[in-house]
């Protein structure tokens, strides 16, 4: 399992790593946890000439409050996430998420921007980051722009990052109290991966369903939002019935995948049975009556 | 054996872990010899094909590559891969180590490249141009033998290997007495064994001494040496086959494969040391896989319950070559296909087909779980169908303990056994009858525990040689050293077995020392007499008999000399704490190291007595043996998704005498485990071109930890007569017992939904469209809840 030859480059700082990328384009690929991209080199499925590391790039690895939200840097580690006690209080959800990727070794490399950037259909935070209603900043060299989350996932492997981008920052926000969110996942027996993964969020006013968001992960190529559900929900008084009725909807105007471990009809199923749980979930934690 | 022991029969932990744990173990790729050079092989991606050209030059003329060889390079000099099974009416499949004008399967090798380094190596081989014809590939074996299939190997132009008949009782007059006939179709789908450690192969020539050492990741060193002096024409005695460490074999490392005699060429023809390692990928096509047939059974029973005949058609997907024992592994299902029942009549029919997949052949279990697997459906196929309770039925065709040696209609003799008291410990302990009830009151509330029985025997300590195709013995060499160190040298390989632990506990017993003091030598053919090697669950019962019979030369010799010295009779002369005592005359002894002295320095042996302390067995079991058990898997389905999720695992089994129950219970643990992989996750999937694509982990599921329940392991101890440690072996047996009864407990959940059979591996999908095509029949809540789900899906769609 040997890549195809390529040229490594560790810059030190953010200019250095976009100079690299601005020179060479098309043929580079960045670097960060590593556990996307090399499987790809070594399988020769991806043979970049020049690969320029993130990892030895100090500022970019970091969570901390800011004016009520939470900035996170692109390098952080599943791990961090996972542990962060800031996150832990204040945006568990993203905690949860993390939680339920892959395995130790996986979590100690894997970053936050890495999956992001990387897209891949059936990947974990996609569906946290829709829910949270995420903001990405991404840097070049002609400057910074940030994308809501909604706008960021294109397609299967597909962003908004442009050539010459680096995704820096993801914030997300504080869930004040009213607010529950949660994250259930069916992982696939071999990979780990989601075969469906659906975070809910909803803020609780007046006994109904104020604001909510559903992120879907692991149906279709991309990640979404099942806009569906959330006006399903909105505004009514959340019940049993309700939100077993409105997770219906979950899959609903979405060409689902289908492989070895998941027929599109069954992920569809279980696009609204996951959708139905992480909502109860979502909902008993908003009402503060559970965990 | 003696009845108290200090050693044999204890949980010592294995000698062999701490090099393991501490990463200071080698296995081939952790190798290293001046000059080595790297190989690779280029591989077919096409199922079927003609090879038109193969173009090498660029590969050739790559940077660090020394030279690139196809089949015509290698023409008359390597001899095809060996295939040690003879069946009547067998065809010819021969496997050329590279592949001559046509390839039969995705990954068979088409030529190897040999470069300075593995880097050099790797992208040499995408320079190799091969020019393909592709031809339609047969990949489902029953159109395979159907007309008009194409065809794979002209000697079968219908694509049978073989058809294997056995017929035992009036099987005629059961079918007319009985009162009802059941039927079902049971596949055993296409697993990989996947050993942690792929195979990997290193070899060296010197041609001053003329002398060939092959390193590689075998379980049989000695037959591997044999094979390849004969498909290298090379005098056997200037091989040399050494295993280091081996990560794992399954019994995919019982074999003799295209690379190991390849490698082995390249040194001799570049006389310079090379070495290959296979990668995950390679070990997923063309490392042989296990199991692969589809079971037609029809069974004739009285309204009781009691089995009267059965009928078997099995048709064995062989692959497209023939590894070493590739036909003989399904004769072996048939072997074992009246469990542990009385079956008066029988009449199996297995048919070998010839596929373009990669060969299949032994792998943990090798047939018999096959045959455990469909006889404890069938039993409770049949128990569903009668009503009755699956123990019932079970415990109504166990044949009495007074039956045995037990002979089954299908040739074998079962040594000895008490099928009753395994089934009643294992109901005991996982508290059955408890279960039962907990199980009637869930299913009220829509949930769906299953239970799930399994009453085994298998066949094992392979065996007599009179049924082995290359021998069934198994040798030992017991050396006592001048310093009182002990050495054992085994014929047998272990590969994680855990020999070198039980073999020195052994010999500490027996000899009065410690585990310490004795040593145990596997896997080199230049130290170790000819053995057969590790599999079928012999390495003790066989092996470690070897080495119990050496022992006891030794210890009968050095108490002769003790005598001798004492003046005492030997025969009451015991040995202990490194000293021989007389039982006779107070507490009169000599150190061992006395004795040993003595035999070395030959000053003071009694008359005519040899010096030195060495001696040899070749043993040769009289039978196999027949280890047996009860296994009881509780399960829980989730309604919803269809996941199945083991609660509880209960296993007795009985391998005869014990030498160490951690190294039991280890075999038994991780034997359920692989079994949990076939019931319910695993499964080699070809599609209809001859791709597999299940050809990495992140699509092949192996059984996690997380997935596992708590696993009780019980023991009943039915001491085997057919060697004088009473042992019968437990490398396969958590494998052969537990497949069946995690199914029989996933079918049992399933029950409301009129379910009475369900596919390997039970995956969550195909459960759940079982759960929603027929709406629960007792269970009053859940149908409504079903039915909005259906409605759910086709909104979705
Ligand atoms: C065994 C295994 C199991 C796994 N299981 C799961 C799972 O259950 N759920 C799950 O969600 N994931 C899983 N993963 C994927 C894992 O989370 C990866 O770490 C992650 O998807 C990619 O992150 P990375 O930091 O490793 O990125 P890399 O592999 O280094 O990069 C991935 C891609 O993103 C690009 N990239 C990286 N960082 C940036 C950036 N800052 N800006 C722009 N582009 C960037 C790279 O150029 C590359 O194309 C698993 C991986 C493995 C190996």
């Amino acid at each position: 399992m040997i890549p195809a030859p390529f040229e490594y480059h560790a810059p030190k700082s953010l200019e250095e790593a976009l100079r690299l990328l601005d020179r060479h384009g098309d043929e580079a690929k960045l670097l960060a946890g590593g556990h996307s991209l090399l499987p790809m080199m070594k399988l020769r499925l991806a043979a970049p000439r020049f690969v320029i590391d993130l990892g030895r790039l100090k500022g970019l690895d970091y969570i901390r409050e800011e004016q009520g939200m939470i900035a996170i840097g692109a390098m952080t580690t599943h791990a961090e996430i996972e542990n962060s006690s800031l996150l832990r209080a204040k945006c568990p959800l993203l905690s949860e998420t993390a939680a339920a990727i892959g395995d130790v070794q996986v979590r100690n490399r894997g970053t936050l921007g890495g999956s992001l950037a990387h897209a891949d259909p059936a990947a974990d935070y996609p569906a946290s980051i829709l829910a949270l209603e995420a903001q990405m900043t991404m840097n070049s060299s002609m400057g910074v722009r940030a994308v809501d989350a909604a706008e960021f996932f294109l397609d299967m492997l597909t962003t908004q990052l442009r050539p010459g981008e680096i995704l820096t920052e993801i914030r997300v926000p504080a869930l004040g109290k009213g607010t529950g969110a949660a994250y259930c996942k069916l992982s696939q027996p071999a990979s780990g991966y989601a075969v469906v993964g659906v975070a809910a969020r909803v803020t609780l006013a007046a006994g109904k369903l104020a604001q909510i968001a559903v992120g879907v992960t692991g149906v279709g190529p991309k990640a979404y939002r099942a806009v569906n559900v959330e006006d399903a929900l909105r505004g009514k008084k959340a019940s049993e019935k309700l939100l077993a009725e409105a997770a219906r909807h979950a899959a609903r105007g979405v060409e689902a995948l289908a492989d070895l471990h998941a027929s599109a009809g069954y992920r569809s199923e279980m696009a609204a049975v996951f959708t139905r749980r992480a909502l109860e979930r979502a909902v008993a934690r908003a009402a503060g009556t559970k965990a | 054996m003696a009845t108290a022991t200090k050693y044999i029969g204890k949980p010592l932990k294995r000698k062999e872990d701490p090099r393991l744990i501490h990463g200071l173990a080698h296995y081939v790729d952790d190798l290293v010899l001046a000059g080595m050079l790297h190989a690779g092989f280029v591989r077919s991606p096409h199922a079927h094909a003609l090879i038109k050209f193969v173009d090498t030059s660029k590969a050739q003329s790559a940077p660090g590559v020394v030279a690139v060889l196809t089949a015509e390079d290698v023409r008359g000099q390597i001899g095809a891969v060996p295939c040690a099974a003879v069946l009547p009416d067998m065809k010819a499949a021969p496997r050329p180590v590279l592949a001559t004008g046509r390839v039969r399967f995705v990954g068979e090798a088409v030529a190897v490249v040999i470069a300075s380094d593995r880097y050099a190596l790797r992208d040499a081989l995408d320079l190799v141009d091969v020019d393909y014809e592709s031809l339609t590939p047969v990949v489902d074996p029953e159109k395979a033998i159907s007309k008009g299939a194409p065809v794979l190997h002209e000697p079968s132009p219908d694509n049978v290997a073989y058809r294997w008949e056995l017929e035992g009782g009036d099987i005629k007059k059961a079918f007319k007495q009985a009162d009802k006939v059941i039927r079902q179709r049971i596949l055993n789908q296409r697993l990989v064994p996947v050993a942690m450690e792929p195979r990997g192969v290193l070899a060296e020539y010197k041609p001053g001494e003329k002398t060939l050492t092959v390193w590689s990741s075998t379980q049989i060193p000695h037959l591997l040496k044999t094979q390849l002096a004969a498909m290298l024409g090379a005098p056997e005695h200037s091989v040399r086959v050494i295993t280091p460490e081996v990560g794992g074999g399954f019994g995919s490392k019982l074999n003799v494969y295209p690379e190991e005699a390849v490698i082995a060429h390249l040194a001799m023809r570049l006389g310079r040391p090379v070495k290959w390692v296979e990668t995950r990928r390679e070990n997923f096509l063309c490392t042989i896989h296990g199991r692969d047939q589809i079971g037609d059974v029809e069974a004739a029973v009285t309204k009781d319950g009691v089995l009267l005949g059965v009928k078997w058609r099995i048709v064995a997907d062989l692959g497209a070559y023939y590894q070493l024992l590739t036909p003989l592994i399904p004769t072996l299902t048939g072997l074992m296909l009246a469990g542990c029942y009385k079956v008066p009549a029988i009449r199996i029919e297995i048919i070998g087909a010839l596929t373009n997949k990669m060969s299949t052949d032994a792998y943990r279990g090798a047939g018999r779980p096959e045959a455990t697997y469909y006889i404890e459906r069938l039993m409770d196929l049949i128990a569903a169908e009668l009503k009755k309770d699956p123990a019932e039925i079970r415990r109504k065709n166990f044949p009495q303990p007074k039956d045995f040696p037990y002979a089954t209609p299908t040739g074998v003799t079962y040594d000895s056994a008490n099928y009753q008291k395994s089934l009643d410990l294992a109901l005991q302990k996982s508290g059955y009858a408890k279960l039962r009830k907990e199980q009637a009151k869930l299913r009220k509330q829509g949930r769906y525990l299953g239970i799930g029985l399994s009453t085994y025997v298998e066949i094992c300590a392979m065996g007599p040689s009179s049924a082995m195709p290359a021998g069934g013995w198994e040798s030992a060499t017991v050396r006592v050293e001048p310093t009182g160190k002990v050495t054992i040298l085994t014929g047998a390989s272990p590969h994680g077995q855990g020999q070198e632990t039980s073999f020195a506990q052994m010999g500490a017993e027996i000899l009065g020392l410690t585990p310490d003091d004795v040593h145990v030598v596997h896997g080199d053919t230049a130290a170790v007499p000819y053995g057969i090697g590790t599999f079928g669950s012999r390495g003790t019962a066989v092996g470690g008999t070897a080495a119990y019979k050496s022992l006891i030369k030794l210890r009968d010799k050095l108490a002769q000399i003790a005598g001798h010295l004492m003046g005492e009779d030997p025969q009451k002369l015991v040995f202990g704490d490194g000293r021989i005592w007389s039982k006779s005359a107070g507490n009169k002894s000599i150190g061992l190291i006395e004795a040993i002295g003595a035999a070395y320095v030959a000053k003071t042996l009694p008359p005519g007595m040899e010096p030195g302390l060495d001696a040899t067995t070749f043993f040769e079991p009289s039978n196999f043996t027949f280890p047996f058990g009860a296994h009881v898997c509780v399960v829980e389905i989730d309604a919803e998704t269809g996941d199945v999720r083991l609660l509880k695992y209960v296993a007795v089994d009985d391998c005869g005498n014990v030498l160490n129950p951690l190294l039991v219970e280890g075999q038994v643990h991780g034997g359920i485990v692989q079994a949990v992989g076939q019931a319910m996750f695993e499964e080699a999937v070809y599609d209809e071109h001859g791709q597999l694509i299940t050809g990495e982990l992140m699509d092949y599921a192996l059984p996690r930890a997380g997935a596992l329940p708590w696993m009780e392991t019980h023991r009943t101890v039915t001491p085997s007569p057919v060697n004088p440690l009473g042992v019968k072996g437990v490398g396969e047996a958590g494998t052969i017992g537990a497949t069946p009864a995690i199914i029989n407990a996933v079918v049992d959940a399933l029950a409301p939904f009129g379910v009475r059979h369900v596919d390997m591996p039970a995956k969550r999908e195909r459960i759940w469209k079982l759960m929603h095509e027929a709406p629960p029949r007792r269970a009053p809540r859940a149908p409504a809840k079903a039915a909005a789900r259906r409605q759910a899906g086709r909104r979705a769609k």
